[in-house]
């Protein structure tokens, strides 16, 4: 393998892992916040494609704009969610819950169907992010480097909003304490919703760029991409969202490294993921950068 | 009521059982029939996921992998070699897996063996995790079953899967099926290990304060579902007669959980019932997936409406009934004439 290879690989790896942390950011804050798996998360990461791909084709919007407003979309969507199905269960067993995210999960993924039939569609892609240029003899496409660059620039901002404003304090404080948060006038239901609310719009931003990197849309793309970026926040240390990120990137390099040096696992590409989940689960529950939760009796 | 009382009328309900098989093999078509031998195995799966998770409280979504070993091993078994030697296109069976054959209830019963063998052996390091934890290892567990299954041609037939595999599974062998596993677990639930499940759900830190082996009592629960998830994934493949990695998708084993929530999680009648009405309900709604022709105009259908109605169904259940349709309540007996003595006296 020359080292041309190995850094498009690296480059490869990259763009990947940023799509995975991406979507692993809102698996976190949400189970983070309320301990739940948010199974519906997958079909958020489906619907941001798709909205722009309708966005282009149905409404004719400019493409800038549609990136905009599928996000915004699915941020609404993410909050109506929560409100329907998840709000009316805080009290609930947690299992509840999850189910009820199994459900809805199950439900955007047949609307889609409805809505968008199962042949996989192709999307638009901007002519600019196509032509590839030659970067120290490495042949790069620039959307190689402009997924990266979008996700870090997202993952900014959320930190800037998370540690350094008082709607992130009080997602911090919900984390910690759900009930003394309430009780101190922290106001519960509104942050859940803006956590619902950005976790949605990372997703679909995540799925919007997925869209551009393997453009062909499809009903359930979300699921395998879902299922590996909540991995990655359970590597990572679930709650943790610096964790999600490092678990996304690692994901990310290993999947596409793994592949280049063992060309023949290549089958296997989507079993290393939930290998390494039971792993991670049995070594090291609380993950990379996770807090230990206490056991309550 | 003596317990004399209870086994007669057990008795007389498998005999009118057994009469209305006689009656619905002889007259309903083929395709009512199929969805019969369906309603059997999926009240048979749903009893083995209850198992696990309505009254041992193990949160399992690994059902379909389980399924997928008891189709996998019963399709080999029952496919003769010859069969096998035309199948195998990709790559040559391994002579071991082409020259096996054994005879169908042997079949299904090492499908079922081989399920719970492998829930031995997966259960002994994830039973350790927790509620949403063990639920998320156990899916990437029939996961990588299912990457495998793709990825061993030599054993598998790869992508393309089984065809052709001999139809024995009709109604007989799948209600015979579904009452031995229904007889057995209630059998289980009665006894001393059917109480110590119970506990372990409740409350598994009392049950262990209590003496209870928490740990080996969770594997005997997880296998013993895992054996019946086997075996109805054997009497599945005999059925459809086709299998293929793709079958086992996470869906198969959504179906299954649908089912138990709405049935009740710990109820062994709830799971009945309900594995009967959802399995009637769902192919009753392939009429809105399938074109409608109302005098000269024809509707399109619209696939993927029937599991739009249906998680729309699970989610509504979970919300406003989240004790499903029976809670952990029976019907029994006792109960029945209980009600029947109280309305006389009323």
């Amino acid at each position: 393998m020359t080292i041309e290879i190995f850094l498009q690989h690296l480059l490869n790896g990259l763009t990947l892992g940023s799509l995975y942390a991406l979507i692993a950011i809102g698996y976190t804050m949400v189970y983070g916040i309320l301990r739940l798996i948010n199974f519906a998360h997958s079909e958020i990461f489906m619907l941001g494609a798709y909205f722009v791909f309708w966005g282009v084709t149905l409404f004719h919007l400019p493409w800038p704009l549609a990136l905009v407003a599928a996000v915004a979309a699915v941020a609404l969507v993410g909050v109506l969610v929560d409100r329907v199905a998840y709000r009316p269960l805080r009290d609930a067993p947690r299992i509840s819950a999850l189910i009820s995210a199994i459900g809805v999960s199950f439900f955007l993924q047949n609307v889609a169907i409805v809505l968008f039939k199962a042949i996989p569609r192709e999307v638009y892609r901007p002519e600019w992010l196509e032509n590839p240029m030659i970067m120290g003899g490495v042949r790069v496409l620039p959307l190689t480097l402009f997924v990266p660059v979008l996700s870090l620039l997202l993952m900014l901002g959320l930190m800037y909003i998370v540690y350094h404003t008082k709607p992130g304090l009080g997602m911090r404080a919900i984390s910690k304490d759900i009930e003394t948060s309430a009780l101190m006038g922290v106001p519960v239901n509104s942050i859940i919703a803006l956590t619902f609310g950005l976790g949605s719009a990372l997703a679909a931003a995540s799925g919007i760029m997925w869209a551009l990197r393997y453009p062909q849309l499809q009903p359930i793309m979300g699921v395998i991409p879902g299922f590996k970026a909540f991995i990655a926040a359970v590597f990572g240390g679930i709650g943790s969202i610096p964790g999600a990120v490092i678990g996304g990137l690692v994901l990310g390099f290993l999947e596409i490294l793994i592949v280049a040096f063992f060309p023949d696992l290549a089958g296997y590409r989507d079993a290393f993921a939930f290998v390494l989940l039971i792993v991670v689960l049995l070594v090291k529950p609380t993950g990379l950068l996770g807090a230990r939760p206490e056991e309550k009796v | 009521m003596k317990r004399y009382h209870v086994f007669a009328l057990n008795f007389m309900l498998v005999g009118v059982l057994a009469a209305l098989l006689v009656c619905a093999q002889r007259f309903l078509d083929g395709y009512s029939i199929q969805i019969l031998n369906l309603v059997a195995i999926n009240i048979l799966l749903a009893l083995s996921l209850n198992l696990i998770y309505g009254f041992t409280g193990m949160f399992s979504l690994g059902h379909a992998g389980f399924m997928a070993i008891g189709a996998y091993v019963c399709a080999i078994l029952i496919l003769s070699p010859d069969q096998k030697a035309m199948l195998f296109l990709l790559e040559p069976a391994y002579p071991w897996i082409e020259s096996a054959h054994a005879p169908f209830v042997v079949a299904v019963f090492a499908g079922g063996l081989a399920a719970a063998a492998m829930a031995a052996v997966v259960g002994f390091p994830l039973l350790r995790l927790g509620d949403d934890y063990l639920g998320i290892a156990t899916l990437g567990f029939a996961e990588i079953v299912r990457v495998v299954a793709n990825n061993v041609p030599r054993i598998t037939n790869g992508a393309l899967g089984f065809k052709g595999i001999p139809a024995y599974a009709n109604l007989w062998w799948n209600y015979g099926w579904c009452l031995l596993a229904l007889v057995l677990i209630v059998r289980i639930l009665r006894s001393n290990t059917g109480r110590c499940f119970k506990a372990i759900r409740d409350d598994e830190v009392a049950a262990r304060a209590m003496g209870v082996n928490v740990f080996r009592l969770k594997l005997l629960s997880f296998s013993l579902g895992a054996f019946f998830a086997g075996v109805g994934g054997g009497l599945l493949a005999s059925l459809l007669t086709t299998i293929d990695p793709k079958m086992f998708l996470f869906v198969l084993t959504f179906n299954v959980l649908m089912i138990v929530v709405m049935g009740g999680l710990g109820s062994v009648t709830g799971s009945v019932i309900a594995g009967a009405a959802v399995t009637i309900i769902l192919e009753w709604l392939r009429f809105v997936e399938d074109p409608i022709t109302l005098g000269s105009v024809t509707l399109p259908g619209i696939p993927g409406m029937r599991m739009v109605v249906f998680s729309l169904l699970l989610i509504a259940v979970i919300l406003f009934r989240r004790e499903g349709l029976m809670g952990t309540r029976e019907i029994s007996w006792e109960g029945i004439a209980a009600w029947l003595r109280q309305r006389r006296k009323a």
